[in-house]
C-alpha cells in the first residue's frame, strides 16, 4: 500500500481538523473551512470520520440524506455544485440510533471511505475527526501517508483543560508528521448582547499562549457567536439563497476569511503535482 | 441499502505505542477486523467460525481460533468491586459538554459528606482531564504485589486516571481499542479502592471501545446507571440521543440527563444569552422525548472553568452561586435515584 488511496486521485489539497478535545468546535471549523473556500470559488469536499458522533449532516442541512452508490463508488451528498459531503450520518436510517462499533470496524470503514467515495475533482478535501489520538487517527494516518496532505488545523477552546489534551494532539501530529497548519483558539470570549460587555467564559488566550511557547502558528480567536449556530439552525428557510450565501452575511465570515486567507497564503502545492505516481 | 464491505483490516501499529511503557500482557484479542455478517452466531459462542454465515466471512479465523466460555478475568473483577456499594457512569455522545466537569463536581459534592468513601475513575484514555480537575497534576500510581493504589486528593476521595502513568504529561496515548481495552481491564481489576460507597467514573465521548468495554466488564458486578450529560443546542442532543440508544441496547439504567452550559448571565448587566440555543427544546425535551428522568439545567459560569483549571472544588469557592445550587441539587437528585440516604 505505498499509494494514495484512489478516492483522492483528483483532489488538490487535503486539510484535517483535530482536536485532542471534544466539544471545541472541530466540526464549526470544517463547516466554516468549506463555506469560506466554497465562497472563493473553490470545489470543496467534506469527510467526517467522526463515527458514532457524527454532526457533519447537521452542520450542512443534510439530514436524512443518503448516499448512492454508483459505477463509480459512493456519491457524496452535494450541497451545490461545488460542495460535496461524506459522512457516516448519511448511511444510517435514524438519527437517534447509536453506532456501537470497536476499532476495527471503525477502522474498516474509514479505510472504505478513502478508497470508495467518488469525489471526482476538488480543490480542497476538509477532514473533520472525533477528539483523541486513536483507531480514526491512526488509520487517517495510515491512509493518508503516501498521500501528501496540506496539513491540520488545530481547534482549542482558551482554558487549560482543552490546552493540555490539544498538546497531545500535537504529540501525535509529529509522531505521524502531519504538518499543522496552525491553531484556531474558538469560542475565545463572548460579547453580551445587551451591554457590549465582553466575558471570557471559557478563559482566554490558551491557544494563543500554546503557539508562542511551542512556536505554532496562531490562525486566530474566534468569539462565541450565537448568531452561528442560529444560521445553522435555522437553514431551513432559504428564500433561494444557499448557506454560502447566508454564510457571507454571519459575523463569524470576516473573521473566519481571514484564517483562511493566511492558509492560502502559503500557496501549497497542488498534491497531484508532488505525487510520483 | 449501501453494503458495508468486509475489508481486510490490519492490526498492524505502523506508528507505534512507544511512548508509554508496557503495563500489562494485552488479553487475548476477541476484536474482529471486520463487521459481523448477518446471522453470526457471535465470537464467544460454540458455533464461532463453524456457522453457515461464517463462511466468507473475514473474521472466520479469527473466530475459530477464540477461546470459548466466559472472560475468566470477570469473576476477579466482580469480586473486587464487590466492595464498592454504587458505581454511577458518567456519559455523554458528545465531547467537551462537561462529562469530565461534572464527575468532579460528583467526586467533591460526594466526599463533601465525611461518612462517605468515594473513589473516581478516569475511562478517557486519550483525553483524561480529571486529574487536573481535582487538582492531582504531577501525581503518580504506586504498585505493589496487591494492585495499584488509587491517587488521593482527600480522606475519602481516590481516583485513578492514565495521566498517572505517563512519562511525561504531554504524552500522546496513540492507542487503538483493543490496547485501551486492556488497560480498562487493569484500572477494574487492579485498583485497590477498598471499601467505597460511590464508584464515579467518567468516560470519553462516543459508543465505541471504552464503552463496549467498561459496560461488559462490570455485567457481573453491577452498575446503578448512567448520568448522561449533555448541552442544550440540538447538535450536541444529536450525539445524546445515540448515546441512550447504547445504554437501552447494553441495558444501563439512565439515571438522568443533566443539562450543562444552559444560558449565561453576563456579570456585568445581569442580561441572560442562550448562548447555546435550544432550538428543539433542550435537555428537558429530550429527556421527555426519551422518557429518562430530567434532573436539572446548570447554567454557564466562567468560575467553573476557572476552578477546573486550577483543581479547586468550585462547589467549595462558590457555594452562593447559582450554579452550585443547581448542581448540588442534580447531585441529590441522583442520590435519591440510586436508593441513598441523603
Amino acid at each position: 500500500m505505498e499509494e494514495p488511496p484512489k478516492s483522492l486521485a483528483k483532489v488538490k489539497h487535503i486539510i484535517l481538523v483535530l482536536s485532542g478535545k471534544g466539544g471545541v468546535g472541530k466540526s464549526s471549523v470544517t463547516t466554516q473551512t468549506a463555506l469560506t473556500l466554497v465562497s472563493k470559488g473553490y470545489k470543496v469536499g467534506v469527510l467526517d470520520i467522526d463515527l458514532t458522533g457524527p454532526s457533519i449532516p447537521r452542520m450542512f442541512g443534510l439530514e436524512g440524506k443518503k448516499i448512492h452508490q454508483s459505477s463509480k463508488g459512493w456519491v457524496p451528498v452535494h450541497l451545490s455544485t461545488n460542495l460535496k459531503i461524506m459522512s457516516l450520518g448519511f448511511l444510517i436510517n435514524d438519527r437517534g440510533s447509536s453506532v456501537v462499533w470497536r476499532g476495527p470496524k471503525k477502522q474498516a470503514m474509514i479505510k472504505q471511505m478513502l478508497s470508495d467515495v467518488f469525489w471526482d475533482e476538488l480543490d480542497y478535501l476538509i477532514i473533520d475527526t472525533p477528539p483523541g489520538t486513536s483507531d480514526e487517527h491512526i488509520t487517517i494516518a495510515e491512509e493518508l501517508k503516501f498521500a501528501n496532505p496540506d496539513g491540520c488545523i488545530l481547534v482549542t477552546t482558551p482554558q487549560q483543560i482543552s490546552v493540555d489534551d490539544v498538546k497531545k494532539e500535537i504529540n501525535f501530529c509529529n509522531k505521524v508528521k502531519f504538518k499543522i497548519l496552525g491553531l484556531i483558539e474558538n469560542m475565545s470570549g463572548f460579547v453580551c448582547p445587551y451591554c457590549d460587555e465582553c466575558t471570557n467564559i471559557f478563559s482566554s488566550d490558551g491557544g494563543m499562549n500554546l503557539c508562542r511557547d511551542l512556536g505554532l502558528r496562531f490562525l486566530g480567536k474566534l468569539p462565541i457567536d450565537p448568531s452561528f449556530n442560529e444560521m445553522i439552525e435555522t437553514q431551513g428557510d432559504k428564500e433561494g439563497k444557499t448557506l454560502v450565501d447566508f454564510y457571507k452575511e454571519n459575523t463569524s465570515f470576516t473573521r473566519f476569511n481571514d484564517i483562511i486567507q493566511l492558509i492560502l497564503d502559503d500557496n501549497l502545492p497542488n498534491r497531484l503535482q508532488n505525487l510520483t505516481l | 441499502m449501501i453494503a458495508v464491505r468486509p475489508h481486510q483490516a490490519q492490526e498492524e501499529h505502523r506508528f507505534a505505542d512507544g511512548e508509554i511503557p508496557e503495563l500489562a500482557p494485552q488479553p487475548n484479542n476477541p476484536y474482529l477486523k471486520a463487521p459481523e455478517p448477518e446471522h453470526c452466531p457471535g465470537p464467544e459462542s460454540e458455533n464461532a467460525g463453524k456457522s453457515d454465515s461464517c463462511t466468507g466471512c473475514a473474521n472466520k479465523e479469527i473466530c475459530s481460533s477464540l477461546p470459548k466460555g466466559p472472560d475468566p478475568d470477570l469473576p476477579i473483577i466482580t469480586e473486587k468491586l464487590s466492595s464498592v456499594k454504587h458505581k454511577i457512569l458518567v456519559l455523554s455522545g458528545k465531547g467537551g459538554v462537561g462529562k469530565s466537569t461534572f464527575t468532579s463536581m460528583l467526586a467533591w459534592a460526594l466526599a463533601a459528606d465525611d461518612e462517605l468513601e468515594v473513589g473516581a475513575m478516569d475511562l478517557d484514555i486519550c483525553g483524561p482531564s480529571l486529574p487536573k480537575m481535582l487538582g492531582a497534576v504531577g501525581e503518580s500510581i504506586h504498585a505493589s504485589n496487591s494492585g495499584w493504589s488509587p491517587v488521593y486528593v482527600g480522606d475519602n476521595l481516590g481516583m485513578m486516571s492514565i495521566q498517572f502513568m505517563l512519562p511525561d504529561k504531554d504524552s500522546a496515548i496513540i492507542w487503538r481499542g483493543s490496547k485501551k481495552n486492556g488497560l480498562i481491564k487493569q484500572f477494574l481489576k487492579d485498583v485497590n479502592w477498598g471499601q467505597l460507597d460511590y464508584l464515579v467514573i467518567d468516560t470519553p465521548p462516543g459508543t465505541s471501545d471504552e464503552h463496549l468495554s467498561v459496560t461488559s466488564y462490570m455485567k457481573e458486578s453491577g452498575i446503578d446507571g448512567a448520568l448522561v450529560v449533555t448541552t442544550p443546542q440540538e447538535v450536541a442532543l444529536l450525539d445524546v440521543r445515540k448515546e441512550i440508544d447504547f445504554c437501552k441496547k447494553a441495558n444501563i439504567k439512565v439515571l438522568g440527563l443533566v443539562e450543562n452550559m444552559s444560558g449565561f448571565v453576563c456579570p456585568n448587566c445581569k442580561g441572560k444569552s442562550m448562548i447555546f440555543k435550544p432550538t428543539t427544546g433542550g435537555g428537558e425535551a429530550l429527556a421527555k422525548e426519551m422518557g429518562i428522568p430530567f434532573l436539572g439545567s446548570v447554567p454557564l459560569d466562567p468560575r467553573i472553568g476557572k476552578s477546573c483549571d486550577t483543581g479547586e472544588s468550585f462547589l467549595d469557592m462558590y457555594p452562593d452561586s447559582p450554579a452550585c445550587t443547581a448542581i448540588l441539587d442534580v447531585v441529590d437528585a441522583l442520590r435519591d435515584t440510586v436508593g441513598d440516604e441523603v
